[in-house]
């Protein structure tokens, strides 16, 4: 099947119905290994257990991140491609990225109480995060706002491509400011600093939670796919009458 | 396991997490259930869309 043919709605729901239930079953399995992992990982040496609070932490902080550069790319195909799917997965995109960057930031806070002995700081990556998840908040608002989803999708578009800004001052506030949180440890220029022992776990906890936006988002655009229906039916239904 | 003199801690982080995931989750599944209700009613009261509507014999199923 060639990627054109997922412009086709139909064609869409029909690979859904089928990869759906694999994407189901992978997301459960990956996230019973990483749990497992997670629960038998060692303690860090110098924050002892709350390191476990980093096995859920960073895969929503990456995550709220990744969804808005996925929306950012939908939203190029809905202003230049015109992609008659592309503003269906950005909308179902913004809800769950608003969910991880929402977990991100209160499994921050509490694994920062213990640690650096406040839930918050001002500093330049926690307020850089704290604006991604108004952005999520004010993105779902104005879909909620315009009642035509083809002119919502081209609004909603522009802003998502003016919020992407945010993305490079999250990802590289650790190094542009002075900040209380620490410098990148995975993603970074040379190796990783954290220890196999913690890092294996980490990684599968990520794929876990990367599988589970998929099969949301898979899931959630099929139903919007089938809202979309419903509307244009009951449109077509009050025209006749 | 001992999860230490922060356990506090790290057990609301988790709690947070799966009841978070648990919503959305739940969310996308209550959706899809209310969506296919939707189409199955107009589909009971003759409201279907024009691709779901039977052919007239000779004319050929669209590729």
């Amino acid at each position: 099947m060639a990627l054109i043919d997922l412009a086709n709605p139909t064609r869409f729901l029909a690979l859904v119905e089928r990869v759906l239930p694999w994407l189901i079953a992978a997301t459960v399995l990956a996230f019973a290994i990483g749990l497992r992992g997670a629960y038998l990982a060692p303690d860090d040496y110098q924050q002892g257990a709350t390191v476990k609070i980093m096995y859920i932490h960073v895969p929503n902080a990456w995550l709220s991140s990744f969804v808005w550069g996925v929306m950012s790319l939908a939203a190029l195909g809905t202003l230049v491609w015109r992609h008659p799917l592309a503003d269906v997965a950005a909308k179902c995109a913004a809800p769950l990225g608003a969910a991880f960057t929402f977990v991100a930031l209160v499994t921050g806070s509490l694994w920062g109480r213990p640690m650096w002995g406040t839930y918050w700081v001002w500093d330049a990556r926690l307020t850089s995060v704290l604006v991604l998840f108004l952005m999520y908040l004010g993105l779902i608002a104005l879909w909620r706002t315009i009642d035509d989803p083809a002119r919502a999708g081209r609004a909603a578009a522009i802003l998502t491509l003016v919020g992407a800004v945010n993305l490079p001052i999250i990802k590289f506030s650790v190094d542009w400011w002075n900040t209380l949180h620490q410098p990148a440890s995975v993603f970074r220029m040379g190796p990783p600093t954290i220890d196999p022992s913690l890092l294996v776990p980490l990684f599968v906890m990520t794929a876990a939670f990367s599988l589970l936006f998929v099969t949301l988002h898979l899931a959630a655009m099929r139903n919007e796919i089938m809202r979309r229906r419903v509307r244009t039916l009951l449109l077509t239904q009050a025209e006749r009458a | 396991m001992d999860l230490g003199p922060h356990a506090g801690f790290i057990i609301v982080a988790y709690a947070v997490t799966f009841a978070v995931v648990g919503l959305l989750v739940a969310w996308v599944a209550g959706d899809y259930l209310a969506q296919r209700r939707a189409l199955a009613d107009l589909d009971r009261r003759g409201i279907t869309r024009r691709s779901a509507e039977p052919r007239p014999s000779g004319v050929k199923e669209p590729a």
